[in-house]
């Protein structure tokens, strides 16, 4: 358990650090070694994540169709962008995936982690249960998925063979249930990773905070709700961020359980994306709807900078 | 002593109840974990046994019932000669190529992430810090925003659709994590080993080789671990960068389930689905805690 512990902190610590700039714990010295070495990562750093993101914006202002040229068409291909009913759906459709696994990962999680911290016996099992749908593949989530929603062999049909004969449960064949069946099976992938980084901040809760809210004779449930939780801002940040990425990212799972189907219903920003760059042959569409996908990333950076500067702030202050 | 605890136990009467309150509240808690647990195993159970059914049974729809009959044929069909279009070999060309985009992209992305992490630690030069905190920014960045450019890159220098190609792309995306992964680690690291060597007039690669690669071990087993089963489950990059010739176990698992072409045989399917599944969860089963910390240090990865 402490090395989930800290492996949890570990974590958090990465994000803490990740970007604050630590204090020189050596003059910085030119050193061709050093700039040879990591002639990978400078070559990745601009190369990639500088020139490429560059020219995905570019090309967003071109009419690029197979292959990509410079003949600029302004703001045409962000125009047709938000006027195509395929690309709004996609929004719509990434926002509501977005916020019901992200909501119902953390409720799920935290509960898992709380019922966890019961000093139950055979914690390891449990955790071992609901870890091991992370280690497979999104694309093995999806078909399994797929498989148990099944309209004529799947649960439904089981349940209806028990007896219940009006049972419903086939989300995947209808439009307007389609996208909760793939939260469903994006949540049984995750929720274990939510529920580890959650428990390792449980355990990181000073215990003087328990003794204190028993003394107070606060009930455990309030406690786990109003004192602990707070108090796991780390965690929390660490999971949110976790499934953030995950959601503007999502792509296997829907390709694998759906494919966007049925009809638009689950079709999503990345896909749209992978669309138009392959089968549609249309690049600036792709990727003026790529740029797209960048800015809540953006603003999410933007706001984690945001909370470290105010907490930096704070902590000058005090 | 035994005495004094009786006795305080009986004297205060108000703690009677408790006990009974404590047991309903065990009861619960295990109540709830073991019904989530069955959420979680669920899936799991259900591959398994339809994976061994033969396909009259499996058109019962009993879904949850272990086979009445059970039969292998499905697995040996899964990875011998179940098709994808024309091609009618079954899972094991995936399997291999697998393989070999996991056993190059795993080391080779690491040695280039521990490199980086220690040069970030220990021999910090101007612009230094700011590309590490471009590759954190890319960490984040959605893989489609890079993608195209990408390829048009990797097709001009011929590498486009090869194994080097999908190679190269593996290192680039794993390279924040790995690189955040290793940097703490080094950072973390007392000062005076790196001054130690310095005395002996170890340069760069000298005291990398002699005091930092053997002191990094604990970190490198996360590491692979991490990347294993990353590479392994990738599905994206199989299917833009490694072209038809190097198709790895993922997409062409995709491709075997949702051929729609003839009769689906959904016990093959999950056979094939298992198949697919098996080196991660090896891996996660062998390697226990070590996976836990794999990610939750890799949380950045997602």
């Amino acid at each position: 358990m402490t090395q989930v512990a800290q492996g949890g902190e570990g974590a958090a610590a990465g994000f803490a650090s990740a970007a604050t700039r630590r204090k020189p714990r050596l003059r910085k010295r030119l050193n061709v070694q050093s700039v040879l070495g990591t002639t990978p990562m400078i070559a990745t750093a601009v190369g990639v994540f500088i020139i490429c993101i560059i020219f995905s914006i570019i090309w967003s202002f071109t009419n690029s169709k197979l292959f990509p040229n410079f003949n600029f068409i302004g703001w045409a291909q962000y125009q047709r962008l938000w006027s195509t009913d395929r690309w709004i759906i996609s929004v719509q459709n990434v926002a509501v995936f977005g916020v019901l696994s992200i909501v119902g990962g953390m409720v799920f999680g935290y509960l898992l982690a709380v019922f966890m911290d019961q000093r139950i016996k055979q914690e390891d099992l449990f955790r071992s249960i609901f870890l091991y749908p992370f280690a497979m593949s999104l694309v093995v989530t999806g078909l399994v998925w797929q498989w148990m929603f099944d309209p004529n062999l799947g649960i439904q049909s089981a349940v209806r063979q028990m007896g219940w004969t009006s049972f419903e449960f086939a989300p995947l064949v209808k439009q307007e249930t389609a996208l909760y069946g793939v939260v469903l099976g994006g949540l049984w992938n995750g929720v274990g990773v939510t529920m580890a980084i959650m428990l390792a901040g449980l355990r990181g809760v000073d215990s003087e905070i328990w003794k204190a809210a028993k003394v107070d004779g606060i009930p455990t449930w309030k406690t786990y709700l109003f004192v602990v939780l707070p108090m796991m801002r780390g965690a929390i940040a660490t999971a949110f961020i976790l499934q953030c990425t995950g959601v503007v990212r999502v792509f296997d799972i829907v390709i694998a359980m759906t494919q966007g189907g049925p009809g638009v219903s689950t079709q999503m920003p990345a896909i749209y994306v992978i669309q138009h760059i392959t089968d549609r042959v249309n690049v600036g569409q792709g990727m003026a709807a790529a740029t797209m996908m960048l800015l809540p990333v953006m603003v999410l950076i933007g706001l984690q900078y945001l909370v470290r500067w105010n907490a930096n702030r704070r902590a000058g202050r005090a | 002593m035994t005495n004094l605890a009786a006795t305080s136990a009986g004297a205060i009467s108000a703690r009677g109840p408790k006990p009974r309150t404590l047991t309903a509240s065990r009861i619960g808690v295990y109540a709830f974990l073991i019904i989530a647990a069955l959420f979680f195993l669920l899936p799991l159970w259900v591959m398994v046994v339809t994976s061994l059914k033969t396909l009259p049974e499996i058109r019962q729809g009993h879904l949850f019932n272990w086979p009445e009959l059970l039969t292998f044929e499905p697995w040996l069909k899964a990875w011998d000669t179940a098709c994808t279009g024309r091609d009618c070999n079954g899972l094991k060309p995936g399997f291999w190529n697998s393989v070999k985009i996991t056993a190059l992209s795993v080391p080779v992305s690491i040695v280039v992430a521990m490199i980086n992490g220690y040069a970030l630690s220990f021999w910090k030069y101007r612009g230094s810090e700011f590309l590490f905190g471009v590759l954190i920014f890319g960490a984040f960045v959605p893989y489609q925003v890079v993608i195209y450019p990408l390829i048009i890159g990797l097709s001009k220098v011929g590498l486009f659709a090869t194994l080097p190609g999908i190679v190269i792309v593996h290192t680039i995306f794993g390279m924040p994590i790995l690189t955040l992964l290793y940097r703490n680690f080094f950072a973390s690291l007392p000062i005076e080993l790196f001054k130690a060597g310095r005395v002996d007039w170890a340069g760069f690669w000298g005291i990398f080789f002699r005091i930092m690669l053997p002191m990094s071990v604990p970190i490198t087993i996360v590491a692979v671990i991490l990347q294993t089963t990353g590479i392994w489950n990738d599905f994206l990059f199989g299917t833009v960068f490694a072209g038809r010739e190097n198709m790895p176990m993922t997409v062409q698992l995709n491709n075997i389930v949702t051929t729609t072409t003839g009769v689906r045989e959904y016990n093959v399917n999950m056979a094939a689905t298992i198949l697919t599944a098996a080196v991660p969860l090896v891996v996660y089963f062998i390697s226990g805690k070590w996976f836990v910390r794999g990610i939750a240090a890799g949380a950045v990865k997602g």
